[in-house]
């Protein structure tokens, strides 16, 4: 068999492609993106992004109702705008399989909260499996999918950072599915299907029958596996924690749960009692601990592991040591390099984004910012510092007109990306229109989902396959709303940016500002890239140009005389040449485009 | 054979994600058992990117522990003070010499390092360090993207269980057809480069050991 080294993510994919699905939706969020990324590669398997994580998951509920194997994928907070569909899917079952990728963030990499989605799984009694690397993502995608039509269930498959984005090795089997020679039926069931009031109480026992049939399964399910060592310490442990318990813990033995809801009790009874002292090591929720101890089984885990953030070997060892469930020899060594303070690299707006000519005029027109969730969330950031408050995806539109409407005088200005406005956004909008605030909302729109790499979304004119596809018109979107001030408007031309934003605040009713400009990472905008100069002469160390807060611009070694203050310099590697430096510079010491070109000829 | 725990620190967009693709694939050719972990926040471009490696006959955590690293393989030199408390005593250090400032230093609110306290810093760590002038060497290879590389193939001649055709190959798989010939020449010069000096004292090679001239060259 071939074996391949592959992240858990990769992973996830050919799982999908070898166990038969034929229909995927996802909407991209760190870390699962490159899950569907990937799965686009296999033509066997139709994969869409869809514009949130509901819309996704409604329609991966719809392939299995026609009898086709389907996937939704999110990160964990994803699933909290998918969470309608998750519990309906729960109470109707399905025709054919059913996986909901679920990707949590231990440690918040690229999150607003820390979430555990296995509490979800308890409350929508659906069944969780976790996978420990990426052999065992791949399979549980099968797994999960048998599991799902053998019970009439949806089935989580609860993945998190440290599987997505690690590569372990992957033996590769085939795709183990046969196309139907018939287009497929499809099947009505109007009383499965259709959950009315009275639809409804006749399923939800159904349900709890179903979950109470998986647990008895549990206990001789072939993911859930003791490995028997040594009887004075037994370990408890599902996903990663699996991989840094063993490590830690070479003579202990393990009950390693592939499928932590629900529990196979009778398997646990039967670990405890053959151990002296039992732990459990997972992160983030005392998911499997307090299912335990509501057992009536001894049992310790939080009181010795962290709550907060993601293990790791290092953190497992040392909360081990301190527990006294390992020696104090085995702690890591204490002489250390004496590092000292070292500069940081914080995230920030790269060299040439859009978002920052915005953010120089929401600053200087010193307006409160309600943001959102993207790049331009970096905004925040020092030097700019111009973004407000991030919640949640969409959350941003809502919050202005709120604060409108609780009388705040100065008008509020919401900030969504392009991608995140067909999110959750257009709901928000709608909203506003319709309930009239004086809410002025900026449409940061760089043609692309930037934060997470680059993925296509209705606004782009392509699919996630490369399909060609209408691409919306936020400006008619806006007017179809009822908004009445719109303006589309080019971040690089600062005077545009104020003048409609100026424009805005001053007008009767709510404003949609359409901040156009493609993210400068995208190959259509490198090919543009001039790297900006500065005239030395000119420049006398103002500052003003630092405040822009580019990564390309940098204190020169060269002290101006008057001012004794280091004058600019731009990086020719990183400039791309957007110009919003040269438009702030009073002195007029950065050259713009044409000042460089003109330049340069003249130097030939 | 005892399990290698490699670290692979640089800044965004330097080809450290590529490096660390290319020495888990060596070790997969090689036969073992390897797993990769990569730690990276939000930024798109400048922010630090690392990755822990792990080749062994069984790896269990993706994650390498404190105190654990083997090889701490550094494209930027202050990423490579970040991270010189993971390694275990005696390990070893691989440093290209490339410094990239953070917005913090080059907005002038922060300092970088000054080689002296680089020195200073991984000294304490270790006696065993490798520092490449992994951009010259580049360029005379035809084109300083291929640090990387370089600092790759220094890092081949301290790992005696592998031959340098495996590096070759893996190289010439990842990198667009264009470039392998560029790759190949980069990885050989670091190759030389790290095993020449060998033979010094303290094992160790590189511009930062040097006297000042040559640093400047």
């Amino acid at each position: 068999m071939k074996k391949e080294l592959m992240s858990g993510n990769e992973a996830v994919a050919r799982g999908a492609h070898e166990a038969g699905v034929r229909v995927a939706a996802a909407y991209p969020g760190t870390p699962s993106t490159e899950i569907l990324e990937n799965l686009a590669h296999y033509d066997t398997v139709y994969s869409e992004w869809s514009p949130n994580e509901k819309v996704a998951l409604d329609v991966a509920i719809g392939a299995a109702y026609a009898g086709s194997r389907a996937m939704a994928v999110m990160k964990h907070v994803g699933l909290n705008v998918a969470a309608d569909a998750f519990f309906y899917a729960s109470m109707t079952g399905l025709e054919a399989g059913l996986v909901i990728i679920s990707a949590d963030d231990p440690n918040m990499f690229s999150s607003q909260n820390e979430q555990d989605n296995r509490n979800y799984a308890r409350f929508a009694r659906v069944p969780c499996l976790e996978p420990s690397d990426s052999q065992e993502a791949k399979d549980m995608v099968g797994v999960a999918l048998d599991l799902s039509e053998q019970f009439d269930s949806p089935v989580m498959l609860r993945i998190t950072t440290r599987i997505s984005h690690s590569d372990t090795i992957v033996e590769l089997g085939e795709r183990d599915f046969q196309e139907p020679a018939e287009p497929p039926e499809y099947r009505i069931d109007r009383q499965k299907y259709v959950m009315v009031p009275g639809n409804a109480r006749r399923r939800h026992p159904v349900i709890e029958e179903r979950i109470r049939q998986i647990k008895e399964f549990a206990e001789d399910f072939a993911v859930n596996r003791v490995e028997m060592s040594g009887t004075s310490l037994g370990i408890i442990t599902s996903g990663v924690a699996y991989q840094y318990a063993r490590e830690v813990f070479p003579e202990a033995s393990f009950l390693k749960l592939g499928m932590t809801y629900p529990l196979p009790e009778q398997m646990i009874r039967d670990f405890a009692n053959r151990v002296d002292r039992l732990i459990v090591v997972e992160e983030l929720d005392p998911f499997i601990e307090e299912a335990v101890r509501l057992m009536g089984i001894p049992v310790e885990g939080k009181s010795i592991f962290p709550l907060c953030g993601e293990l790791d070997p290092t953190i497992v060892r040392e909360s081990a040591v301190q527990a006294g469930l390992l020696a104090e020899s085995s702690s890591v060594a204490t002489s250390q390099p004496e590092v000292g303070y070292l500069p940081a690299r914080p995230p920030l707006l790269c060299p040439g984004c859009p978002h920052r000519g915005l953010f120089v005029t929401t600053n200087k027109l010193n307006v409160v910012v309600n943001g959102d969730i993207g790049c331009y969330t970096l905004g925040f950031l020092p030097p700019l510092s111009a973004l407000h408050t991030c919640g949640c995806m969409g959350a941003s539109i809502g919050q202005a007109h709120g604060v409108s409407k609780a009388g705040i005088a100065q008008k509020h200005v919401a900030v969504i990306g392009d991608s995140t406005f067909f999110h959750t956004g257009m709901p928000a909008l709608l909203n506003v229109a319709y309930n009239q605030s004086d809410t002025v909302v900026i449409i940061v729109d760089n043609r692309t989902t930037a934060m997470t790499g680059h993925q296509q979304h209705p606004g782009t004119g392509s699919t996630l396959m490369g399909q060609p596809a209408h691409a919306v018109d936020f400006e008619t979107l806006a007017r179809g709303f009822g908004i009445r001030h719109v303006y589309t408007v080019d971040p690089y031309a600062l005077d545009e940016v104020e003048a409609a934003l100026r424009e805005s605040l001053d007008a009767e009713g709510p404003a949609v500002i359409i901040s156009r400009r493609e993210c400068a990472l995208l190959p259509e905008a490198k090919r543009q890239w001039v790297a900006l100069a500065v005239d030395e002469d000119q420049c006398n160390g103002c500052g003003l140009c630092f405040r822009v807060g580019c990564p390309a611009i940098a204190k020169s070694d060269r002290i101006d005389e008057r001012t004794k203050r280091n004058k600019a310099w731009i990086d020719p590697l990183l400039c791309t040449g957007c110009e919003v430096c040269a438009q702030v510079c009073v002195r007029k010491a950065i050259l713009f485009r044409d000042g460089v070109v003109k330049r340069e000829v003249e130097v030939a | 054979m005892k399990d290698m725990n490699f670290l692979l620190a640089g800044v965004g967009g330097q080809g450290t994600l590529l490096a660390s693709n290319v020495l888990a694939r060596v070790g997969v050719r090689a036969g073992f058992d390897v797993k990769k972990a990569e730690v990276h926040g939000m930024a798109q471009r400048g922010g630090s990117v690392s990755s822990h490696l792990r080749w062994g006959q069984r790896i269990l955590s993706p994650l390498i522990g404190r105190q654990e690293v083997d090889y701490l393989v550094a494209f930027e030199k202050l990423e490579a003070l970040r991270y010189v408390g993971m390694l275990r005593p005696g390990g070893t250090v691989v440093m290209g010499e490339m410094s990239i400032s953070p917005l913090t230093v080059s907005s002038g609110n922060d300092v970088y390092p000054a080689d002296a306290e680089v020195r200073r810093i991984v000294g304490d760590a270790t006696e065993d360090l490798h520092l490449i002038p992994s951009l010259s060497l580049a360029e005379s290879a035809g084109n300083v993207r291929a640090h990387n590389i370089v600092v790759l193939g220094a890092l081949s001649n301290l790992i005696q269980e592998v031959r340098p055709e495996v590096w070759l190959d893996v190289i010439a798989e990842w990198v667009p057809a264009r470039f392998v010939e560029v790759n190949r020449r980069a990885f050989e010069s670091g190759r030389a480069y790290c095993g020449s000096n060998d033979q010094k004292p303290m094992r160790s090679c590189g511009v930062l050991d040097q006297p000042t001239e040559t640093e400047a060259s």
